[in-house]
């Protein structure tokens, strides 16, 4: 069954490559929109075929697919080839199952845009790329998703090419895919070397092979320089493809895209392949502490700043942008402690939760007729019930109240940042939580409940479409109950061996990374453990709470809020200003450097300064010694006489 | 042995013919043109389908005396490296001579026969096995591209001609210098044979390790100093812009596409195959003029207002990944190298082309004159941006594959000796998303505004056909480039063994051996015994 893997890339890069060349030619939208949801739904049915035939079996070993030899030269060799293991096929179900959602939800979003195939074309191409991302058997076919997502992302941010979107430096929504891109090649530019010293290392780009010298020598190779340097060097990856602090400044501006992609891209799956890489090489990051702190101090930092800025926005997409930011960092957070199993479970909760809030937006500025600022909203309640409502599932399940998804998923981050790291951490992260709660209800205030802020008269608010609203509610019901796959062991109350068949599942997985961080499989009850529980859902509770007091009367008590504390949410509402840090520190002088130094100065009067000098120079000289072929006779003769006597004159003395 | 012939006179023939002809009947002349290079191209195809990759050695050798007295010979054959360049040039010429029909608007029969010349002149560098015939073929090269440049210009044409044509000589005339030295050096003190002098190459190349190290030096640096300029490597790159600039389309795509590629090649074939010892003498610092090349060509392209000069600049950039390919002596860096030098001569042509494109319609290579242009060309839209991409270097296109092998190669080279090369030449990736997105965005991308854009049209039937074909490779090298890597994998290895040998005393890798190849060098070493017994 196994076998089948090469299968699942192959059906989006078919569909891709169907849609690109007679897209154009195909003027029924259902037709392009069937051909690119079916290329996805193949995939999905096929990876859920392999995970039944895993189900039943579990492998021991990662099954590896060769298809054929990519790059070769000297003593490198690496393949096209897939690896068929618990993780990736979880991730490639996460990935082709809300894939196919979005893709359905988007034939009824892009009705009647004017490039309605290409825009199905690079979704299935994304599909592609994120499956050779996860699938991939080594580190450069990874690369090969890595960047070849981050070219969807780029294509998609900027699908509508002409249209304007605001932001520090930014004129087009394509200026904002030139960011993503750019920022996530820094990051890439870690990825790269990082790989470059993995073959030098451990000779092999192959993730089994390298698993396997990795586990074998823990000893020789535990807390060793090379190891930090490496896993350091692939998490700057994780941090542009994964947008945290110092590279997350480009994701919120990819909200300039289409709203299904901020669905697909930058909430469900892309943006969550930093978190993937660092699961799939868990056994080398668990080599070394040091990455591993910098993993959880960054993402708890991430959480936290994103979170205190999504307070103060009121772009609906905004919102929901430095939301993924901050989630993103509580799953950091989860690797960084080595909970990995904890990070993989809120990918997926996330996922669903997550892409459902923002196809809940999109829903909602479909309806608004392109409106986004959730000031020009309210009371929508009651135009879009199933929006409404499937929205309300989302907001519980990621402020994480008890038996949505998110409860569990988060509760338990919340639980190993404290048992495996720092009561700092979980101070961190409970604040953040907070904060989660307050900007999500804020939201919904402000967009479906209270007085209807904007023109009556010119816009009416509609519900969406069926193919808009059933993908909203199978991910409402995902977003209800997926948390039950991973029940922490002490909601089993110690009566159940196997709660949580996440655990379960990826054991085999993070085997060898447990065995290195001395995590015993093993499970104790903790009382704390319910009392982080309670008080974690107390604080949820507290948020929502303090949201819909602050949020009653419309916007008047936030404006006076606003007014009070003018600075601070100056700061929050410019983002701490670290775009335009960025653009004085290191942008700025380097185009300035770049303009005035090397170009005008050094290329053009240093360098050709010379060759134009030298040239000069002979062209003067031979004026002058010119001269001297005057022609005249007598001139000569005198000429030839004194050489003659300078010679004598050479040849006697 | 025919097909080498074929695909080498072909073109003098094709360039000769067209004088017959009269120069009022244009299309005809264009016709034949384009058939002669087709043809070109389907002798070289032949060259390639009987091209033995496992064979290190040079194929399809021929030779003939030529100068006597200075034991020069037409001696030509190919190895893996050269077959791939030749393979470049004939595949492109043809696209180049479709892409003359709209931007050569005078004297088109005198253009013609000036790129078959240019051709003639480009095949002829890539298979001499002969110091003097190289040279000439070298040279050449120069009286076609000064004229292109020249009289088929932009408006400061006779500066960059000029400029072009000053450059390159100083720079050939010290590589003569060197070269006359080094077959009378082989020839007398080496050989000791009755000429005092040889020109063969393949007796110099194995003769080569035994010059003191001393001479290796000053030789290598005449060489190299020919060989950059061409390149161009940094700090002598400044004809390039200009060259670019003011140069008609074809003669960029040409200049870009194969010219630079001569100064690669000459780095390995003569660099390092003649003087080992010093080019590991001088590998770092060539290396680190390559990675400042890198960065500096970045930086400059990126603050460019022309996409022309933008786009030379970047060939800079894109060149200097191929040089620290070479000096990072490496199987995977030459390996690199030689698979970059093929790439970027379909992704920078292409570049070219597609500017060339624009300014077609629009008389103008100044960005700020754009912005939009996706709307009215959207399958313009898409060539450009493959092209883009390419250069970019993301994985599964071919600019890559050459990338990732020549750093990888410099990051573990035993010579180089350090992984700072890489970790800064590595940067040069970042830089090079940043000034082509950025120049799509300003010239594809935003609202269409200008009203001289608002009627532009879309590629025609023949530019079509003209970049089809390129993307088809670009995709082909980017997926599978082992087509192309395998052919000359056995000669790169071989080439690795020999400064292996020189440094560490043992080979790296085996290869088979090939009888032909032997007995014909020995054939050719043969006549200096019995001289040797008369002294």
């Amino acid at each position: 069954m196994h076998e089948l893997i090469k299968f699942v890339p192959a059906f989006p890069l078919l569909g891709f490559l169907v849609l690109s060349f007679f897209g154009r030619n195909i003027k029924k939208e259902a037709i392009i929109g069937t051909i690119g949801s079916a290329a996805v739904g193949a995939s999905f049915i096929i990876s859920f075929l392999i995970f039944l035939s895993f189900a039943a079996n579990p492998p021991d070993s990662p099954h590896i697919v060769s298809l054929f030899t990519w790059i070769s030269a000297g003593d490198f060799s690496i393949n096209i080839s897939y690896q068929a293991d618990q993780l990736s096929i979880l991730f490639s179900m996460i990935i082709t199952g809300v894939g196919f959602l979005i893709h359905v939800y988007s034939i009824g979003y892009m009705h009647g845009d004017r490039s309605f195939y290409r825009f199905f074309a690079y979704l299935n191409l994304f599909i592609f790329m994120m499956l050779n991302l996860v699938l991939a058997s080594n580190f450069l076919l990874t690369f090969l998703g890595w960047e070849g997502v981050g070219l969807c992302s780029y294509l998609l941010i900027g699908f509508w090419y002409d249209k304007k979107f605001p932001g520090v430096r930014i004129t087009w929504t394509g200026d904002a895919g030139n960011k993503a891109f750019i920022v996530n090649r820094i990051g890439d530019f870690g990825f790269l070397i990082g790989m470059f010293l993995i073959f030098t290392t451990f000779n092999s780009l192959e993730y089994t092979d390298i698993a396997g010298i990795a586990a074998a020598n823990t000893s020789a190779f535990e807390n060793t320089t090379i190891i930090t340097i490496i896993t350091l060097l692939l998490f700057l990856g994780c941090t542009g493809k994964s947008a945290q602090i110092p590279l997350a400044v480009w994701l919120p501006d990819a909200m300039a895209g289409p709203t299904p992609v901020s669905a697909l891209i930058h909430a469900a799956t892309m943006v969550t392949a930093g978190i993937f890489l660092i699961a799939r090489n868990a056994s080398l990051f668990a080599l070394s502490s040091t990455t591993m702190s910098v993993i959880a101090v960054i993402g708890a930092s991430t959480a936290i700043i994103a979170a205190t800025i999504a307070i103060v926005q009121n772009d609906i997409k905004k919102v929901l942008a430095y939301s993924t930011v901050s989630q993103l960092g509580f799953m950091f957070v989860a690797l960084g402690v080595g909970a990995f199993t904890a990070g993989i479970f809120h990918v997926m909760t996330h996922a669903f939760f997550k892409g459902l809030l923002f196809l809940g937006a999109g829903s909602v500025i479909h309806g608004m007729h392109e409106e986004q600022d959730i000031k020009n909203m309210g009371g929508l309640k009651k135009y879009m019930p199933v929006t409404y409502k499937t929205f309300l599932v989302a907001m519980l399940a990621i402020s994480g109240i008890p038996l949505f998804s998110g409860f569990f998923s988060k509760d338990e981050i919340l639980w190993y940042a404290f048992s495996n790291g720092s009561f700092l951490l979980w101070i961190v992260l409970a604040v953040a939580a907070f904060f989660t709660a307050f900007y999500m209800f804020r939201l919904l205030k402000l967009t479906f409940h209270g007085e209807e802020r904007f023109n009556t008269k010119r816009i009416h608010p509609h519900e969406s479409p069926k193919t808009m609203t059933v993908p909203l509610i199978v991910l409402a019901v995902l977003s209800a109950f997926g948390g039950f796959l991973g029940i922490p062991y002490v909601l089993g109350f110690g009566l159940f061996e196997h709660t949580n068949l996440m655990e379960l599942w990826l054991e085999p997985i993070f085997m060898d990374a447990n065995i290195i961080l001395n995590h015993t499989a093993g499970h104790d009850i903790h009382l704390s453990e319910y009392v982080m529980m309670l008080i974690s859902v107390a604080i949820a509770l507290l948020a929502i709470k303090a949201a819909n007091s602050m949020y009653s009367d419309n916007l008047e008590k936030s404006k006076k809020i606003i007014r009070k504390f003018k600075s601070g949410y100056s700061l929050l509402w410019n983002r701490y200003f670290l775009d335009e840090f960025y653009f004085k520190t290191i942008v700025d002088p380097i185009l300035s450097l770049s303009r005035s130094f090397l170009w005008q100065f050094f290329d053009m009067k240093i360098i050709d300064g010379i060759v134009n000098g030298s040239a000069q120079l002979t062209g003067s000289l031979a004026k002058y010694l010119r001269r001297i072929q005057s022609g005249v006779a007598q001139n000569y003769a005198v000429i030839m006489v004194a050489g003659i006597i300078l010679i004598i004159s050479w040849m006697v003395f | 042995m025919s097909a080498l012939f074929i695909t080498l006179f072909l073109p003098l023939f094709g360039s000769l013919l067209l004088l017959f002809f009269n120069r009022r009947n244009t299309e005809l002349i264009e016709k034949t043109t384009l058939g002669i290079s087709l043809l070109t191209f389907i002798a070289s195809l032949f060259l390639f389908l009987s091209f033995d990759p496992a064979n290190p050695g040079f194929q399809f050798l021929y030779e003939a005396t030529w100068i006597e007295s200075m034991d020069a010979g037409f001696r030509i054959g190919i190895d893996g490296m050269s077959l791939l360049l030749i393979m470049l040039t004939t595949f492109l010429t043809p696209i180049v001579i479709l892409s003359s029909k709209n931007a050569i608007t005078k004297s088109r029969k005198e253009f013609y026969v000036m790129i078959l010349l240019l051709q003639f002149g480009m095949t002829g560098v890539f298979l001499s096995l002969d110091l003097f015939l190289f040279y000439i073929f070298w040279e050449l090269i120069l009286i076609p591209m000064y004229f292109i440049i020249g009289i088929w210009g932009g408006k400061n044409k006779i500066y960059a001609a000029i400029k072009f044509f000053i450059y390159t000589v100083v720079g050939s005339l010290l590589m003569l210098v060197a070269l006359v030295w080094l077959g009378h050096y082989c020839g007398t003190e080496l050989l000791h044979n009755q000429q005092g002098f040889t020109s063969n190459y393949l007796i110099i190349r194995d003769l080569a390790a035994s010059i003191p190290l001393e001479y290796q030096k000053w030789m290598f640096l005449a060489f190299a100093l020919s060989f950059c300029i061409k390149v161009p490597l940094f700090p002598f790159h400044t004809w390039l812009p200009d060259a670019h600039t003011e140069a008609p389309t074809p003669g960029s795509v040409i200049l870009a596409g194969v010219l630079l590629k001569m100064g690669t090649y000459g780095l390995i074939r003569f660099n390092l195959e003649l003087f080992p010892q010093a080019s590991m003498e001088y590998a770092s610092l060539i290396s680190w003029l390559a990675v400042t090349g890198i960065i500096y060509g970045a930086l400059v392209a990126m603050v460019q207002t022309d996409v022309k000069r933008l786009v030379a600049y970047s060939s800079v950039s894109h060149l200097g990944f191929v040089v620290l390919g070479i000096f990072s002596m490496t199987a995977e860096g030459i390996q690199g190298a030689i698979i970059q030098m093929v790439s970027h001569g379909l992704s920078t042509g292409m570049l070219f082309l597609c500017v060339g494109m624009i300014y077609e319609r629009r008389h103008t290579r100044d960005i700020d004159q754009f912005g939009g242009l996706a709307k009215v060309m959207p399958l313009f839209t898409v060539f450009f941006g493959i092209a883009m991409l390419a250069s970019v270097g993301l994985p599964g296109l071919n600019g890559f594959v050459g990338e990732f092998l020549t750093l990888l190669g410099a990051f573990n080279s035993p010579f180089l000796n350090s992984h700072a090369y890489t970790i800064v030449a590595a940067t040069g990736v970042i830089f090079a998303a940043v000034y082509l997105l950025w120049m799509f965005q300003r010239v594809m991308f935003g609202a269409n505004e200008n009203p001289a854009n608002h009627n532009l049209s879309d590629v025609t039937k023949r530019e079509t056909w003209m970049l089809v074909p390129i993307v088809v490779f670009i995709v082909w090298i980017g997926i599978y480039p082992n087509t192309f890597l395998k052919v000359s994998e056995n000669s790169t290895r071989a080439l690795v063994n020999k400064l292996h040998v020189i440094k560490f005393g043992t080979p790296k890798f085996t290869l088979p051996v090939y009888k032909d190849d032997q007995l014909l060098q020995d054939d050719l070493i043969k006549p200096t015994e019995p001289i040797e017994t008369v002294r």
